[in-house]
């Protein structure tokens, strides 16, 4: 579909499905920060949560930009 | 929806990323009707796909949650073994599709790999192929519907009756809406959602094994005396590896006829390259798939390993039923559970549905444009493009509805999954042969093609019974040594099915008459003119794309060897 200049890309819906996911993951991740959870997994030291989260959000909004619906002519 | 006995415990958070997941899904399939108008739209993306898009999607279709778990618990089992499934059983194959033979499925503008044999051999071949390639499909969605309902149930305690709905539904809502375009973007999101899920656990993992050589150590401490770590050194012989496999079936069996068979002739995933926009693009898109093929492993071959090595003691299915234990079946989501913490758990189970969803559509999309174009429009004299459009969207529920049905019988005799695995397996291997000699050697006859393609089929079938009803010792017949193992039998049995299909048809053709070279133009090559790419730069070639990706692959085997 991206030679159809009126449709959304495909690159579009994935950046703003990573942008969601990035929020949530980095979000939870930090509230884990402060409120560990009761039954840690193995090596929660990492927070991976927190850096994951934020590789999602960060690549999903250079997505969301560079992919951006155009309006049509 | 929750049982007591799931491996994992979801939170608010993980629900959330599973929901959102779905809406998704939907509103692209909702979104997509409108670019969905005619039946070139329909069941062939409009031929308009990049051929990054077309790459990912021939890649993802075959990547299912089935695979995703199926792989790391062999891994489990077998060792790095398992690579060669997504190597040697992969690589080779998709690089010949992209340089050989695309051109010609590309060229004749079929819609279906059995409308390129109506092309070349006529109508009898294009309808035993339609009629089994369609037949199996559904069984196979069906199959893997109950197997993954079994996973979510197992994993997550959910309600099986639920796990089948929901997600099937799903599929029938956007693949019909928008067709194959709809599962082709959908297959592209789960692909990327599936590395999003997947990844963190091999990267966790390393770091908790100590590093890959403190993981190979460990390995060698908790399974000693068999050699895991190895692609090809303990090959030589049927005993010297877990597998119980030889070289010789890895490289010729699994390596030519099966990767060959299924990555080059299987509509499923070829469908997904014939929509691209142009030549060059569908040339591409199996280069691209491939390239991404390699890295697999990465995600299902190293948690299986990882597994070994900070898990060891998980057990065979029948063990861990009477012990109470954990079977190496469940590594993948053990895995999860070990190192995926709010959120991430989330994303590593919406990963698995994607996969499990990307398989489902792939199968009812191919299922209802070779029911529509190689079944349907045959029978009928006279039809319209807006009424094949309609017949494929009914056709597309219709497919999901047997699915659904073969679940449920699956649900009652176990045992048919076995049967319909082994079955899938009997039509590969011979259309390798019937659609390679087609598109290779012009002497080639409508009845050799035929001939080969019965002849061969029903070798496979015989040899398949021979072995299950009748003899079980004539495995070590069929695979050349007492010490084999079924994986082992499964490729000699599709070696000499190849042979005796090839064999046929060669001998038919000598008997019959060939259809004129002017016929055969834009199908068989020697008779049809490809266009050069003489003019392109050599990194826009396709071909030095294939020779980069190749030499990795070597580069690949010598590392692991």
């Amino acid at each position: 579909m991206e030679h159809q200049e009126h449709s959304i890309s495909i690159w579009f819906f994935i950046g703003i499905e990573l942008v969601l996911y990035g929020l949530l993951i980095l979000g939870a991740g930090i509230y884990n920060l402060f409120v560990p959870p009761a039954n840690p997994v193995v090596l929660y030291k990492l927070h991976s949560g927190i850096w994951w989260g934020a590789v999602l959000f960060i690549g999903g909004v250079i997505y969301c930009l560079k992919f951006k619906p155009k309006k049509k002519a | 929806m929750k049982g007591p006995a799931s491996l994992v415990s979801l939170g608010t958070i993980d629900v959330l990323i599973i929901a959102i997941y779905f809406a998704l899904v939907l509103i692209i399939g909702f979104y997509l009707k409108r670019y969905t108008k005619t039946g070139e739209d329909f069941f062939m993306a409009g031929r308009g796909m990049t051929s990054w898009i077309a790459g990912l999607s021939f890649v993802a279709a075959n990547l299912g949650a089935l695979e995703l778990m199926g792989w790391s618990a062999a891994t489990y089992q077998y060792g790095i073994l398992a690579t060669h499934w997504y190597w040697i059983g992969a690589i080779p194959a998709m690089l010949f599709l992209a340089i050989i033979m695309m051109p010609f499925y590309y060229i004749s503008k079929t819609h279906s790999v059995p409308g390129y044999l109506q092309l070349r051999f006529g109508s009898s071949s294009r309808a035993l192929s339609a009629v089994s390639f369609g037949f199996m499909t559904v069984l196979m969605s069906g199959i893997n519907m109950y197997s993954m309902a079994l996973v979510m149930k197992v994993v997550l305690g959910w309600d099986i009756h639920f796990s089948i709905w929901v997600s099937s539904v799903t599929v029938a809502v956007y693949v019909g809406l928008g067709g194959l375009l709809s599962a082709i973007f959908n297959e592209v999101l789960q692909f990327v959602l599936i590395w999003a899920g997947a990844l963190l656990i091999p990267i966790i993992g390393l770091i908790e094994a100590g590093g890959w050589e403190n993981m190979v150590a460990r390995i060698k401490q908790n399974v000693a005396g068999m050699d895991y770590v190895h692609l090809w050194s303990g090959t030589g012989s049927f005993s010297a590896n877990p597998m119980g496999i030889h070289w010789v079936g890895l490289v010729f069996g699994l390596g030519f006829v099966i990767s060959f068979g299924y990555w080059t002739t299987d509509f499923l995933v070829v469908q997904r390259v014939l929509s691209a926009k142009d030549l060059r693009s569908a040339k591409m898109a199996p280069i691209i798939g491939a390239a991404f093929k390699m890295m697999v492993p990465f995600i299902v071959i190293l948690p299986g390993l990882l597994g070994l090595a900070v898990m060891p003691g998980l057990v065979g299915e029948t063990q861990a039923i009477a012990t109470g234990g954990h079977s190496y079946n469940e590594v993948l989501p053990l895995m999860m559970a070990r190192y995926l913490g709010p959120g991430l758990l989330g994303l590593g189970i919406t990963a698995l549905i994607a996969g499990f969803m990307s398989g489902m559509a792939g199968n009812v999309s191919a299922f209802a444009t070779v029911w529509v174009y190689d079944i349907y429009k045959p029978l009928r004299k006279k039809v319209t493009d807006a009424h094949l459009v309609k017949v494929g969207r009914w056709t597309t529920i219709l497919g999901v509805l047997v699915s659904i049905g073969t679940a449920y019988l699956v649900m009652q005799f176990a045992s048919i999954m076995d049967y319909v695995q082994a079955l899938f397996s009997f039509f590969i291997a011979p259309l390798l042969a019937t659609v390679l000699f087609g598109m290779l050697w012009k002497r080639a006859t409508p009845a050799g093609g035929f001939w080969g393609l019965l002849a061969g089929t029903v070798s496979s079938i015989g040899m398949w019974a021979w072995v299950k009803f009748i003899n079980p010792a004539a495995l070590s017949i069929i695979a050349l040594s007492p010490d084999a193992k079924p994986m082992s039998e499964n490729m000699f049995r599709a070696l000499w099915s190849w042979i005796i299909a090839a064999l046929v048809t060669v001998v038919v053709s000598f008997l019959t008459k060939p259809k004129p070279e002017n016929e055969l133009v834009g199908l068989v090559r020697g008779c049809t003119e490809l266009p050069s790419e003489g003019h392109l730069k050599l990194v826009q070639r396709p071909i030095f794309w294939a020779g980069v990706v190749f030499a990795v692959f070597v580069i690949l085997n010598v590392i692991f060897w």
